[in-house]
């Protein structure tokens, strides 16, 4: 069964403007890998050039930041939820 | 073209000069290209506030939650720019959301400056400045 999986405004031109989507996957990163084969053009909002998460996209089970847990591989099934929820960074100069 | 309600420009120019010397940050709700209310927001980095700013997930939220609570749109950001002109940085670049317009305003001791509206090319290869209506 598949998990759902809560897309912040951001990202919704690319879910068809949904803001929930499902996806199967027993962890984090199989859900959010079979996610990005459905939706591609989240690829890279979501990683980097080195395949890692960007440190500005937080992914939340239920109420837990993943960094906290397994991270990719905290498991996941169709009781939970997922959340993309943004971190919004920036700075006037690049040092 | 990103329009600005009545005040709202006001409002993001008086953020700017009043958390001078550090940037300040908030965000832009409203509905298509209009933005209704800035919605100030704390800086919560810890890499220096006079150069950066970082809005939390739980921040973040509550201005998804805002918007939704008045049938409007999270429609981008704003920050200042102490001492720097409104232009964004390759730290903003490499930060930024698609879609989300970004406002930047310049401030300096006395005053707040020029502000300007950005969006991410899809490519995330750069910014595309647009221009901004104040009603």
């Amino acid at each position: 069964m598949a998990t759902k999986i809560m897309i912040p405004t951001p990202l919704r031109v690319y879910t068809g403007k949904q803001d929930v989507v499902e996806a199967e996957g027993s962890t984090v990163g199989e859900l959010l890998a079979n996610m990005t084969n459905q939706y591609s053009e989240l690829q890279k909002h979501l990683y980097g050039e080195d395949g890692k998460l960007r440190s500005f996209v937080n992914i939340y089970v239920n109420d837990d930041d993943i960094r906290y847990l397994e991270k990719e591989q905290t498991p996941v099934g169709p009781e939970d939820t997922v959340s993309i929820i943004p971190s919004v960074a920036g700075g006037g100069s690049s040092r | 073209m990103l329009m600005l309600r009545g005040g709202v420009q006001d409002g993001i120019r008086r953020h700017s000069v009043d958390s001078y010397p550090h940037e300040c940050c908030g965000a832009l709700i409203g509905r298509g290209n209009m933005v209704d209310e800035a919605l100030a927001l704390p800086n919560m980095t810890e890499e220096g506030p006079r150069t950066r700013f970082l809005i939390r997930p739980i921040d973040y939220q509550v201005a998804e939650r805002r918007a939704t609570e008045n049938g409007c749109e999270l429609i981008g950001f704003y920050h200042s720019h102490p001492d720097h002109p409104a232009r964004p940085s390759e730290y903003d670049l490499e930060h930024a959301w698609p879609t989300f317009a970004y406002v930047i305003v310049t401030v300096d001791s006395s005053r707040a400056g020029a502000m300007t509206s950005w969006r991410l090319r899809t490519d995330r290869s750069a910014f595309v400045e647009e221009p901004i209506s104040v009603e």
